[in-house]
């Protein structure tokens, strides 16, 4: 069930992801940023699990608006920003103690667009984007089968791996990778990185609950 | 990495509390990590805020004082300030005419000023944004986030500081602002890679006979690598494109500014200027003020930004009003 304790399990293991992968997405960064995405990450993380600490939240929505916020409160730099604004926009439409499988579906598809919002990316300009879109579209798909939100979870963190990893062929067209032209090519983009260890910890804390 | 720090968690506060105690004009709040004025808002007067990733000092926190900025917002190493912290400075320094975000083109700072601007419109504060956008390395299309914030910023936060201080309306100040950077076009060379505290290790890896050619100001590697040439050969190709972008003829006058990344010795920087001169002066184009030294730095990174403003007399008077400020003084 989709729960607060739900939406809890997926954080912590979000955080957990984040801070095993740190020196990863730093090193991913190096190459093509300024080395400061793993950093950044961690402090927003452990930013969020000492502002859960505590939280009595009513519905798993109420959580995830909180996750957000202290997001946007202590991270910095476009990753802030554009990952508290989708933890806000899912936390928004999961207001009720145990959403359905559409209502999640609606969640997922509110923070792509209110990432898109902010950051004016589209597929294919070497961002989170190219993570989570594919992600998106896998768990529509597997919903659409028939399958369960632990199934359907499991598919979009899939393919959120797979869109990262694509975007080592593309050229960057946001963000400051944007800035080394065709030398961002061959290099897997550390947002879309991040955002396949959001799925794949999705994946985890449904398959669980 | 051999550095003077304590950690790389701690290096910011550190920081704040080293300049806190070196600038008694200065308010250091820790809490909220914002840099103001000890003498508090002027009624009336319209404040002026800018901030970005630390590792660029003296920028923002060095160009806070009379004549110049009123608070400065560090965020950490290289990462723009979160919204907060930019409403806390907001807040602290309306003085209730309004309030100027001076904010360079990179996608983190856009966003957090942006939120931190309608969060600060809530409380009724009016804000205008002026962006800085010019370096001419970055061609400015569809293809990239647009040109980047550099070594204008400086000159901005000079000369809208200078507008602000005589009492001018936000609206004028802002235009101002705007007015600066449209005639400002920077151009910044790298002879080696910087090391942040958190990464520990070079971001990226230069031979010796090699150097990036069009970094921005975050220890990123360039639009292309090049080997390594003489002075007036690296002046040259920044010039080029500098006066490729910003139209100059014979009779005008210019500001300029030849800025270290951090870690060139001013020895270079001078040979650097000399050169910059000679290609102005060859072209009959005056520099009326010039500014050479370590303004707005990459960390530890050898390396050097050129700065060309077109000047008209009402910007070199700004450019000469009084400014007292750790990282610029004069006139006072």
């Amino acid at each position: 069930m989709m729960n607060t304790a739900w939406a809890m399990a997926w954080m912590q293991a979000l955080a957990a992801s984040i801070e095993e992968q740190t020196d990863y997405l730093t090193q991913l960064d190096s190459a093509i940023g300024d080395a400061d995405h793993g950093a950044n990450m961690r402090r927003g993380f452990a930013a969020v699990l000492t502002a859960l600490n505590g939280f009595s939240a009513e519905t798993p929505g109420d959580l995830l608006i909180k996750v957000g916020g202290t997001l946007i409160s202590s991270v910095g730099g476009a990753s802030g920003p554009l990952y508290g604004s989708a933890f806000r926009a899912i936390g928004k439409a999961l207001r009720q103690p145990s959403p359905s499988d559409e209502q999640l579906r609606t969640a997922l598809a509110d923070g792509l667009a209110a990432i898109q919002k902010l950051g004016a990316a589209v597929p294919g300009d070497k961002t989170m984007v190219d993570a989570y879109a594919p992600a998106l579209a896998a768990f529509e798909e597997a919903l659409k089968q028939g399958g369960t939100a632990a199934a359907a979870t499991e598919r979009a963190a899939d393919a959120a791996e797979e869109g990262a990893r694509a975007t080592a062929s593309l050229q960057a067209r946001k963000g400051r990778a944007s800035y080394l032209g065709p030398r961002s090519v061959g290099h897997q983009d550390p947002g879309a990185t991040s955002t396949a260890l959001m799925f794949r910890a999705l994946a985890k804390a449904t398959a669980a609950s | 990495m051999k550095k003077f720090i304590n950690s790389a968690e701690t290096v910011i506060a550190d920081a704040l509390l080293g300049l806190a105690a070196a600038h008694a004009e200065l308010k250091v709040d820790l809490q909220q990590k914002i840099i103001t004025r000890a003498a508090g808002p002027r009624r009336g007067k319209v404040g002026l805020v800018s901030g970005g990733g630390s590792g660029h000092e003296p920028l923002h926190g060095g160009f806070v004082g009379t004549g110049m900025l009123d608070a400065a917002v560090p965020g950490e190493v290289f990462t723009s300030p979160v919204p907060d912290q930019i409403v806390a400075a907001t807040t602290a320094v309306n003085g209730g005419a309004g309030v100027v975000y001076i904010v360079k083109n990179y996608t983190g700072d856009v966003m957090n000023f942006q939120i931190a601007a309608e969060l600060a419109g809530d409380e009724d504060i009016q804000v205008e944004t002026v962006l800085v956008n010019d370096d001419v390395a970055v061609k400015d299309s569809t293809w990239t986030a647009g040109r980047r914030g550099t070594g204008a910023t400086v000159f901005v936060e000079k000369m809208a500081g200078a507008l602000a201080e005589r009492g001018a309306p936000l609206a004028e100040v802002a235009e101002v602002g705007r007015k600066v950077n449209a005639a400002s076009r920077s151009f910044a060379v790298a002879l080696t890679a910087c090391t942040t505290p958190a990464a520990g290790k070079p971001g990226f890896d230069l031979p010796e006979d090699e150097m990036e050619v069009g970094v921005g100001i975050h220890g990123e590697p360039g639009r292309r690598r090049e080997k390594v040439r003489n002075a007036k050969d690296i002046v040259a190709t920044a010039m080029e494109a500098i006066l490729a972008d910003l139209p100059l003829t014979a009779g005008d006058s210019t500001i300029v500014m030849v800025n270290g990344l951090g870690g060139t010795p001013l020895i270079e920087l001078y040979v650097l200027f000399g050169e910059v001169a000679a290609t102005l002066r060859s072209k009959g184009i005056g520099i009326a003020r010039n500014l050479v030294g370590n303004y707005i730095t990459s960390l530890d990174m050898a390396g050097a930004s050129i700065t060309v403003c077109k000047a008209d007399p009402r910007l070199i008077e700004l450019w000469d009003a009084p400014v007292n400020t750790p990282g610029l003084r004069w006139g006072v």
